[in-house]
């Protein structure tokens, strides 16, 4: 018989913890978020000496107080789960920090068993560490471990099973002064005399009373024995206990280390030198630059061989449809309805593929905190954090992958607004409409107009994260404090799982919402308007005045015809939703004139609209609904179809204001007349 | 006294902790991440704008914007 059994992973960030964690579960994991937050959670199986374990990941974190999200997350887990055992990842080239967390696990009075991870790194540097005297201090078992070559792991798993069977007897290696534990010792007795509190472990949920964390005193304050926790917590300052709580772990820490290794911290570290190059003065934005531009031609310039192979094989897809099958209705849902829908779905794929290597890439190595750290100027001046940057920039290409890199982004309100504005970052497939347009209407002026429009995105965006941030999304800055971890050598096996776990989210979660979408529009565009004699899905009927897409269109005239559109333009805007390359296709098939876009360049510019009319409609094409697809990856970062709501009717609303104002303004002035 | 807060300091110096105040979050987080009293800090530079900046302590090394930075007291001790 088996036992079935959880362990918890916990760690500082940029431990290696995830290396760990693919070592021991290979490819048998699942990704999914936490109930009711978009923090991801990853979960792991593995049969190791007759027991099942199920392994979960926790957020990476340097302490356990209420700071932030992932560090409620955490805790709350190892209270409320209270899972067999916990494995802590140490960074053993960062061992005092990285031992303050040890310090809060150990008080919480889990099992605990220790991962020395990247002890190879540790030795390189100089540092000697000593496991059997670390383990004999801590009384807790430490394994050593490399996590990116999967040594120690069999090693650690042993401990892990071994631990199992033990009474746990270490939550008192920590002490504090005597002011700090007489109070904890006062508090104590409160808390076992209520049984509210029966299930937190009682020194930690006192050290945390003193420590002054929010969260904890909220709890506390639930209960019938509050007024006696608040005079003892009244007795001394709560912000020198603070500091004192702080202050004494790292002290017992010191102690320890004295006794357990020799550490080199005075040399200068490959990576310190690393470093001097690479935030250099001078050359740090450079070289910024450089790797920005790098990241974003491969994510953009590789993929499109893969996305035309993709175009073209789904083409052929359809096309064969079309003929085998012989209903000409069934042949067009499954054509042009379900083949392209999926097909439109597996496009990006190339893109998110690449993205997330590369990201991956700079994540492993250590440079994300760089970029961060280089633009966080920049970025600061509209209220985001430096790592809010390169989702932006990637969202020139696509702002799908974009938003899905919107992950790096710890503070939650930071990433929501991120991924809020990224659909105004001017993506490729809405430069055909512009140089269509602009050609038609600007001729050697285009170029100005386009570039333009860029700008116009970006400013767009930068306005509207400050309106967010001081207004629904109204707040405290978020202080900005980054570890800058040391750099290592990104493994491929680690960048290709990465890589290959985003593009299954995609698939998976974004996917069905774009699938829903394309299939509908067909949907509209083939079922007969009420009155009509044409018959579903035909070709007379596909997206013309006939159509229920047509009525639609028809309908939404008199909106737009303020912007100096007609209702041919509303169509093709709706299926600008399916992807926004669509509009000009549409546009063509709309106009009488097919795939010719010289000749719907012609027309256009011969009287169907105006020079003010078009410079509206590729302003209301930047800022409108973004593409399904888009749409479907804001509702799974996002995790809430209100916020994913609120981007489109916000986009919406800007893209009609905008065209107004040029196409009325514009017209009343005479300009471009 | 040579008492100073952390975001004066230039690049290549370093400092002790004396005392960190502003407000109660980033104060318990800046405390978490080892800017207790007495711990040494070496300045290592600002980022090519100007902010923020970066330290290393206890072997490792932190960012912090000024705004971060301003609310750590410290002593120069070279």
């Amino acid at each position: 018989m088996t036992e079935k059994i959880t362990i918890a992973l916990a760690g500082n960030p940029n431990v290696g913890k995830t290396s760990i964690f693919n070592s021991i579960t290979g490819s048998k994991q699942h990704v999914g978020n936490w109930p009711g937050v978009t923090v991801e959670r990853k979960i792991g199986k593995k049969v190791h000496n007759d027991v099942m374990m199920e392994i979960v990941d926790l957020p990476g974190t340097y302490s356990l107080t209420a700071y932030s999200l992932d560090e409620i997350i955490a805790r709350d887990f190892i209270i409320e789960e209270k899972p067999d055992v916990v494995v802590q990842v140490i960074d053993a080239t960062n061992l005092e920090r990285n031992m303050y967390l040890t310090t809060q696990l150990m008080e919480l009075g889990v099992r605990l068993v220790i991962a020395l991870n990247m002890t190879d790194l540790a030795l390189a540097k100089g540092d000697n560490i000593n496991e059997k005297k670390m383990q004999e201090f801590l009384e807790v078992p430490v394994i050593s471990t490399i996590g990116s070559k999967g040594t120690g792991i069999e090693g650690l798993l042993d401990a892990v099973t071994e631990e199992l069977h033990k009474t746990r007897v270490t939550e008192n290696v920590f002490n504090y002064d005597n002011q700090i534990e007489e109070r904890a010792e006062k508090l104590g007795v409160v808390l076992d005399s209520d049984p509210y509190f029966a299930h937190y472990p009682s020194r930690w949920f006192s050290l945390k009373l003193l420590e002054g964390d929010e969260n904890i005193i909220k709890k506390a304050k639930e209960s019938g024995s509050y007024p006696e926790i608040q005079k003892i917590l009244n007795e001394t300052d709560a912000e020198i206990l603070e500091a004192k709580v702080a202050d004494q772990r790292y002290k017992t820490i010191q102690t320890m280390l004295r006794q357990v290794c020799n550490i080199n911290t005075c040399r200068l570290t490959g990576s310190d030198m690393v470093d001097r190059v690479v935030t250099n003065k001078v050359l740090g934005i450079p070289i910024f630059l450089s790797l920005m531009w790098a990241a974003f031609e491969i994510t953009f310039t590789f993929a499109t061989p893969f996305m035309n192979m993709i175009d073209i094989f789904f083409g052929w897809m359809a096309e064969t449809a079309t003929t085998v099958i012989p209903v000409p209705w069934m042949a067009s849902l499954v054509g042009e309805g379900m083949i392209a829908g999926v097909g439109s779905v597996i496009i990006f794929l190339p893109n998110i593929l690449l993205l997330f290597f590369m990201i991956s890439l700079m994540e492993d190595s250590g440079y994300m905190a760089r970029a961060a750290f280089i633009m966080d100027k920049i970025m600061s001046k509209v209220g985001l954090h430096g790592k809010s940057f390169i989702p932006l920039v990637m969202g020139f290409g696509c702002n799908v992958p974009a938003i899905m890199a919107t992950r790096t982004i710890e503070d939650t309100r930071d990433r929501l607004i991120t991924i809020l504005i990224t659909p105004f970052m001017s993506c490729g497939a809405r430069l055909p409409v512009y140089v269509l347009l602009a050609g038609a209407f600007f001729g050697r002026d285009a170029g100005v107009v386009i570039f333009s429009l860029y700008a116009l995105g970006i400013l767009v965006a930068v306005v509207s994260a400050k309106l967010m941030r001081s207004t629904i999304l109204k707040g405290e800055d978020t202080p900005f404090i980054m570890e800058l971890p040391s750099y290592k050598i990104p493994t491929l096996r680690g960048s290709l799982i990465h890589m290959w776990e985003r593009g299954k989210i995609y698939l998976k979660k974004a996917g069905t919402i774009i699938l829903i979408g394309v299939v509908g529009v067909w949907l509209l565009a083939s079922i007969p308007a009420p009155g009509s004699s044409g018959t579903f899905a035909s070709e007379e009927i596909y997206g013309t005045t006939e159509s229920m897409i047509g009525m639609i269109g028809q309908a939404l005239e008199p909106l737009v015809t303020p912007l100096g559109f007609d209702w041919k333009i509303a169509v093709a805007l709706v299926f600008g939703v399916v992807a926004k390359e669509i509009v000009v296709g549409s546009m063509g098939v709309l106009y009488g004139v097919g795939d010719n876009e010289e000749n719907l360049s012609n027309i256009l510019a011969a009287g169907a609209m105006t020079p003010l009319a078009a410079l509206g409609l590729m302003v209301f094409t930047l800022l409108y609904v973004p593409c399904f697809a888009c749409i479907g990856v804001i509702k799974r970062e996002t995790g809430s179809w209100k916020w994913t709501l609120f981007q489109l009717a916000y986009g919406t609303t800007l893209a009609w204001v905008f065209a107004f104002v040029i196409y009325q303004v514009g017209t009343r002035m005479g300009l471009l007349a | 006294m040579n008492e100073k807060t952390l975001d004066f300091i230039e690049p290549e110096t370093s400092v002790k902790v004396l005392k960190v105040t502003g407000r109660k979050s980033s104060r318990k987080r800046i405390l978490d991440m080892g800017l207790t009293p007495g711990t040494r800090v070496d300045v290592i530079k600002r980022a090519p704008l100007g902010d923020p900046v970066e330290f290393k302590l206890k072997g490792y090394n932190l960012s912090l914007r000024k705004k971060e930075a301003e609310t750590v007291l410290v002593e120069i001790v070279k």
